[in-house]
């Protein structure tokens, strides 16, 4: 079976630093890291060739930096890499990113396809579902477990806001994993070695056959008005208070707007 | 394309076990809300739910803001599929030309909305927390949609100038719905559909409902949160949540923890929740957590740290351990409700 992952490099957004002034992210020393929902699934596939014949292609998109995740990504077990960057590609917007990278799965052999849920740094959940329809497939998103596989159907649980799902599709498919699928394992020290030696393949704008309209930031139909950064404007008081002050001052709150009423009365 | 034959704004419904979801309620206040701001553009707001409902079903949709309701009627549309329904819409946008659709950002709005897009090939904002007509252009009906991004840290205004339908997901829980008012007036148009013949490779074999007691905290009057200062003593907020009346919510530091359960978490990639009162313990006030909980009416902050974050954003800050304070508040309102009078 021929599994394909997408992954991407993101900043870590829990370190990231705001310049307020001009309402746009300082990128310089921002640590870059896996998006975690793309290592979680990920994580599923090497699951599935842990127990059967599998073979994974782990794909990015991304400026050639990129390539340092993808040793990374070697070092865990994956069979083969891709790095798909040109500076054609920059600026697009989801509509574009998957009119690129459908066009480069476009010529491989594959039976399933794994992508994160979303990413951390846009947050927008859309590159999956897209990259499905332009080659055609049948998706399911938000698959927080694979419940079974073989190379016509794969059977997953899909979590939903109440309730999770038990969704039945033919292959090839997509699917986009939740971080709770798989907790990522290690790289391996001997395969950390070896990563270094493994080939990188290169996809560029030269290589597909696509038009320069549908790609890039020139290609993208979305685009960024403008960025901003919050103001935080609420009027606080601060009390330094001793606990039982601070819990009277808390019930004062509350029982001025009537929040804790007389418990009712009952008449038994 | 000329965009001059797009026009009014569609929105879709999530309907599921007889009932309309209530982000899509949400939309339609903030799609009447848009065509009051621009009258010139003589806009409807007009509703697009697929499947049977009920006659009461689609009457609520025009007591709620729509001006017309499009059924795309057929029995089989009751359950979601990815394929059938993007199938049928995008035949709807190619006949009817909306100028916008909105989606709720729904796990089913999330699976269903990107795949629409592409089949279109318009683009597609996700999550926005905030739209209105281009500012500068009285009768332009370009959309400025707004989004938070890197985990709420940013906030990016989005523009599609070349494509329609101009298309975007809404996070729930921030727009606001019309009361029901049901005097408007709005009009039915039932479309017989046919969806046999659309191949679909995905079945639902099986329902499995979460915790069916588990309160949604996005519709809790009072919320009491706790995040990494409570360490594994959320026991503590929930007896005073017991005792108020309040339901127990998470930052993400306490879910990734495993304090509480993801289906409680308030923030950014979790739920956003406006309350009547909000009372955060222990929670330092990361960007990301505090783009859930804002709005909430008013809003406690309990921390150790003088200088957190989270105080910034308090109507009342408190500088202390939340779980000194919480058992204290307990039973001061113990004492309350018991009192003899």
């Amino acid at each position: 079976m021929n599994i394909v992952v997408l992954l991407k490099q993101v900043p870590d957004t829990t370190e990231m630093k705001i310049d307020k002034e001009k309402g746009t992210l300082i990128r310089t020393g921002v640590p870059t890291i896996t998006n975690p929902d793309d290592l979680a699934g990920l994580e599923a596939a090497l699951k599935i060739k842990d127990q059967q014949d599998a073979s994974i292609t782990c794909v990015t998109m991304g400026p050639p930096q990129a390539e340092s995740m993808l040793r990374e990504l070697y070092a865990m077990g994956v069979d083969a890499c891709v790095l798909i960057s040109d500076g054609k590609f920059g600026g697009a917007d989801t509509w574009a990113t998957s009119n690129t990278i459908g066009a480069a799965l476009s010529s491989m052999d594959y039976d399933l396809i794994i992508a994160g849920r979303q990413a951390i740094d846009g947050d927008t959940a859309q590159v999956g579902p897209q990259t499905a329809e332009k080659l055609g497939l049948p998706q399911i998103t938000y698959v927080d477990e694979i419940l079974e596989i073989s190379k016509e159907k794969i059977r997953v649980k899909k979590a939903l806001e109440n309730r999770y799902e038990i969704i039945e599709s033919d292959m090839p498919c997509l699917i986009t994993t939740l971080s709770t699928i798989a907790k990522p394992r290690y790289m391996h020290v001997k395969k950390i070695m070896e990563a270094f030696d493994k080939d990188i393949r290169i996809i560029r704008y030269d290589d597909l056959n696509l038009d320069p309209m549908t790609i890039g930031l020139k290609g993208s139909p979305t685009k960024v008005k403008k960025t901003f950064t919050k103001e935080v404007h609420k009027n606080s008081d601060i009390l330094a208070l001793d606990p039982k002050e601070s819990a009277r001052t808390i019930f004062d709150m509350l029982l001025t707007h009537n929040f804790i009423g007389k418990k009712e009365a009952s008449y038994e | 394309m000329n965009k001059n034959e797009y026009r009014d704004i569609y929105v879709f419904i999530e309907y599921h076990d007889h009932t309309i979801h209530d982000a899509s309620l949400e939309l339609l206040g903030e799609a009447v809300r848009l065509t009051e701001n621009r009258k010139s553009l003589g806009y409807s707001v007009i509703a697009v739910i697929l499947g049977e409902p009920s006659e009461d079903t689609l009457h609520e949709l025009g007591y709620r803001g729509a001006d017309r309701i499009i059924n795309l009627s057929h029995a089989s549309l009751h359950t979601y599929s990815t394929e059938v329904y993007t199938t049928l819409l995008d035949e709807l946008i190619r006949t009817d030309k909306p100028d916008i659709f909105l989606v709720p950002a729904t796990v089913l709005g999330r699976d269903l909305a990107p795949r629409l897009a592409a089949r279109c090939d318009t683009g597609l904002t996700a999550d926005a927390t905030r739209l209105e007509f281009d500012p500068e252009d009285e009768s332009s009906a370009l959309l400025y949609v707004t989004r938070p991004a890197f985990g709420g840290n940013l906030f990016g205004t989005i523009i599609n100038e070349t494509k329609r339908p101009q298309m975007t997901t809404i996070r729930p829980g921030v727009m606001d719905a019309l009361p029901r008012d049901t005097s408007r007036e709005f009009t039915i148009d039932r479309r017989e559909v046919h969806p046999e013949s659309i191949r679909d490779y995905v079945r639902i074999l099986d329902v499995l409902h979460k915790n069916p007691m588990a309160m949604d905290i996005a519709k809790a009057d009072i919320i009491i949160s706790g995040g990494r200062g409570v360490g594994n003593n959320f026991h503590v907020l929930r007896e005073c949540a017991d005792m108020i009346g309040a339901e127990v919510a998470g930052s993400r530091a306490a879910v990734d923890e495993g304090r509480i359960d993801k289906e409680f978490q308030v923030g950014q990639t979790g739920k956003t929740v406006k309350p009547k009162v909000y009372i955060a313990c222990g929670i330092s006030g990361a960007v990301q957590h505090m783009a859930g909980m804002e709005k909430s009416d008013f809003i406690i902050a309990i921390n150790k740290d003088p200088d957190a974050p989270i105080f910034s954003a308090s109507n009342i800050g408190l500088v202390g351990d939340a779980l000194e304070i919480l058992p204290l508040l307990t039973q001061e309102i113990r004492s309350y409700r018991e009192r003899p009078y």
